[in-house]
């Protein structure tokens, strides 16, 4: 299978970890990606703003990997769910996808609907062997205890995103298993960690943050993993705010990976 | 008279450069200036860091992205080479024509090298201003022409050619010939000024009044080698001048009649020097400016610099962008603009407005406001700051910027939307001016939907187009309510809310879309699409909920458009 790598606005300005990390396994795993220049927005941030343009910016980036012959790695959650539920509403109305096709024309651009959307977590766990993985552990992270942070996109709606059970999911904890270190399952897993507030509500989207760090701690979480940039940075960054020091790491999936692999020195 | 011109035209340049630097203290995007203590302290900064190692930096800058200019190399290779063929041959016309007399020791224009070199470098000019004029004709996408860019080529167009014309007709002139056998010739006979003309017609292009002899010509070179070629070089080396002369030939005798060269010649001094005058005011100001962003961009330290300093930066690179379109051609929501109709979302289009906003020329109420859409509607993905090769940090030009609009009382829908995720996480720095925008854009919404004021009245259309569907089948079970991580935090939830999930979905199905506007659970919906999940019968609930909060935000952004239309500003 052949990727686009989609790294979004946040992660070259804010993560750019994660786009190293996320790279460094790629490949370690042989996948087949590459870059697209003219990659831009998703379109989530305009979502509340304007649907078209929301879904012209969404379909910019779908016939982008379209003309290239690869399906869309995306390593934010955020943005996978927009272009998957823009590719999904461009697909299924013909009226609405001669409208974006209008707008993309004058890009020299074009969309047919032959690309797939997928998360990076999509790839580890449904594109790859998980056996495969395994084998390559070389410094299994058995002293380490991880609690999850699903990230909403990835799971709901699970109608248009369709990795993994919405209620019940098994991804982030099985490839934490993988890596050698305990899964704990956490009682708030499945909850938003605060980011689509940030800036407009600041006092909901610190208490989800708060609640997510509180409820790790609280079953002796050494991590909380993330595979998402908006949620990394949210729950990282709010920590002195909110407890007065950084109280708990947070990993992205591919570190704790990589650490595995024994492509990163272990924490 | 031409020296006393030149010290007049660099004078009124001298002031003119005074003005705009001093503007650079003067002016501000946020409300407080300052302009002396930054004056005392940005001269400062800049003593300190020229000697300190750090000169180092500078001088590295300096070579790499000012005169080999690295950054624009970067971004295309085209771009490169047109602007290295404008800038270094026009800067060495200027060393090795313009200021001939006074660098060169022996200096005589039409003599090699100077004769050969002003030719090769005026044409170099004009292949680089064809390449910048073919770039700007074939219009990669987004790029837009600007008066100023406009100036800019005409300005160096002219310059070049009329430098050319001017060669030419003088190659030709027969006045001149004659004016220079008179000052500086000394011929015995009438044969040997005959021959001297012939060897002048046939080899060096004049066109003379009078029959020339073949015969005398091989006559005529032995005085020219004698009189003239300590001096005069063959004028095929001016090799375009050569050239374009030969096309003149017809038109000399009607140049003659009306001292072509001569005005010419006053044409071209007075375009060069009026060029010089007015350059602090022009494009050209980027000589002086985009070096000094480089290099302050260079030694800036975000943690460490002084935050007045940042205002002057920030003043340095609004005069140091060249509007060459980099950072359009990068920016992640190049498109936007064509869906929305605001070109002042492109990142080079946002400068001119941010120059007259600090400026005394201001910006009327609507161009303020494309602005403020323009610095919001921004997802801070720093590609633009990467790219410009000026060294600009447009980024933190476009955060500030926003900060400024906001403490002039603007506010902006957009602030809730998830454009505000970068704002947020820089809340500390901003302040007590961080929530004061938020409150105000809330309140606006609430003063026009909130539910104390609103009448429950049946709209006449329900247009619900893409949700519609999914919501017939709600009956109201609560099960969004119910799931919703937000409602669940409060005891009494409506309070703070205002409508919750299920009574939104109720009110919608009804009819009455506006009254759930002004409803607080819109705006605290975290779109994590919990209740879209549990939702029974597949109702679109989280779609509805943002594509509501939409709709309440344009309703908010057209009701100032309406202010605007009857007040008529």
């Amino acid at each position: 299978m052949r990727y686009a790598l989609f790294l979004g606005c946040n992660i070259p300005a804010r993560l750019p970890e994660y786009e190293t990390s996320a790279k460094f396994l790629l490949k370690e795993l042989g996948v087949d990606f590459t870059e697209i220049e003219g990659f831009g927005c998703c379109g989530y941030p305009f979502k509340v703003i304007d649907l078209t343009t929301s879904l012209v910016l969404s379909a910019k980036n779908l016939a982008l990997a379209e003309r290239e012959n690869r399906d869309i790695l995306s390593l934010c959650q955020c943005c996978y769910g927009t272009l998957k539920k823009a590719k999904k509403m461009i697909d299924e109305d013909p009226s609405l996808r001669n409208r974006i096709k209008e707008f993309l024309k004058a890009e020299g651009l074009n969309y047919e609907g032959k690309v797939e959307v997928k998360h990076l977590l999509h790839v580890l766990y449904k594109d790859l062997d998980l056996e495969r993985i395994r084998e390559k552990v070389s410094n299994p992270l058995s002293h380490i205890k991880v609690a999850t942070h699903y990230g909403c996109h990835a799971l709901r709606p699970s109608s248009i995103v369709e990795l993994d059970d919405p209620s019940n999911p098994r991804v982030l904890e099985e490839l934490i298993t993988l890596t050698g270190a305990q899964s704990l399952l956490v009682n708030r897993r499945l909850e938003c960690c605060g980011a689509p507030l940030l800036g407009t509500n600041d006092e909901v989207a610190l208490n989800f943050t708060r609640e997510k760090i509180t409820d790790a701690l609280k079953h002796e979480a050494d991590h909380l993993c993330v595979a998402c940039p908006y949620c990394k940075l949210q729950l990282e960054n709010f920590q002195e705010r909110l407890f007065g020091k950084r109280v708990l790491s947070t990993i992205l999936i591919t570190d704790l990976i990589n650490m595995a692999l024994g492509l990163q020195k272990a924490l | 008279m031409l020296g006393a011109l030149a010290l007049v035209a660099f004078f009124v340049f001298l002031g003119g450069l005074v003005f705009k630097v001093s503007s650079w203290f003067r002016c501000s995007l946020r409300r407080e200036r300052e302009g002396f203590k930054r004056f005392v302290l940005g001269f400062s900064s800049l003593g300190k860091a020229l000697f300190s190692p750090k000169i180092g930096i500078i001088l590295k800058v300096l070579i790499l992205n000012g005169i080999l200019q690295r950054r624009t190399l970067k971004e295309s290779p085209y771009r490169w080479l047109m602007h290295v063929l404008i800038y270094w041959a026009f800067v060495l016309l200027i060393i090795t024509h313009a200021l001939g007399k006074l660098l060169f020791e022996g200096y005589v224009s039409t003599a090699l090298p100077y004769v050969f070199l002003r030719d090769l470098f005026g044409s170099m000019v004009l292949v680089g201003l064809g390449m910048a004029i073919w770039r700007r004709i074939r219009k990669t996408p987004p790029l837009r022409t600007s008066r100023m860019d406009l100036y800019a080529l005409i300005a160096v167009l002219i310059i070049v050619f009329s430098g050319f014309l001017l060669k030419g007709a003088k190659i030709i002139s027969y006045k001149n010939y004659l004016r220079m056998i008179d000052q500086y010739a000394s011929l015995g006979s009438e044969e040997e000024s005959k021959a001297l003309e012939a060897y002048w017609v046939k080899r060096m292009g004049l066109v003379s009044l009078r029959e020339v002899e073949e015969s005398l010509v091989a006559k005529g070179e032995e005085i020219h080698q004698f009189q003239c070629a300590p001096c005069h070089t063959n004028s095929r080396w001016a090799f375009v001048s050569y050239g374009l002369s030969r096309a003149l030939v017809p038109l000399a005798s009607g140049f003659e009649r009306v001292n072509f060269t001569e005005k010419l010649w006053w044409v071209h001094i007075a375009i060069c020097l009026i060029a010089l005058a007015i350059l602090p005011f022009t494009k050209f100001l980027h000589l002086i400016s985009v070096p000094l962003s480089l290099v302050i961009n260079a030694l800036w330290d975000p943690k460490r610099s002084h935050p007045l300093n940042l205002k002057t930066k920030q003043m340095i690179e609004l005069d140091a962008c060249v509007h060459c379109g980099s950072c359009t051609l990068k920016c992640a929501v190049l498109g936007a603009e064509r869906v929305l109709g605001n070109i002042r979302i492109l990142p080079s289009e946002k400068i001119e407005p941010l120059k007259r906003l600090v400026s005394k020329r201001g910006l009327s109420q609507r161009e303020l406001e494309g602005i403020l859409q323009g610095v919001y509607l921004c997802t801070n993905c720093l590609r633009c700051t990467v790219s410009c090769p000026s060294g600009i940090n447009l980024q933190e030009l476009w955060f500030e910027a926003r900060e400024a609009l906001f403490e002039r009382g603007l506010s902006e829908p957009a602030l809730l939307s998830p454009f505000s995720f970068y704002r947020g996480l820089r809340a500390e720095e901003l302040g007590e001016g961080y929530e004061r925008p938020i409150l105000e854009i809330k309140g606006k919404l609430y003063r026009r939907f909130g539910l104390k004021d609103s009448v429950l009245r049946i709209p006449e259309e329900r247009g619900f187009e893409l949700y519609e569907r999914s919501l017939m089948g709600c009956f109201a079970c609560q099960t969004c309510t119910n799931v919703c991580p937000v409602v669940s935090q409060y005891e009494r939830p409506e309070e703070v809310l205002g409508f919750l999930p299920h009574q939104i979905m109720r009110l919608c199905l009804l009819g009455f879309k506006e009254a759930v506007y002004g409803s607080e659970m819109l705006l605290s919906c975290l779109t994590c699409y919990k209740c879209q999940e549990a939702c029974p019968q597949g109702v679109t609930v989280t779609d509805i909920l943002m594509g509501l909060k939409m709709e309440a935000l344009k309703a908010v952004k057209e009701e100032r458009d309406e202010i605007r239309f009857v007040s008529g500003v």
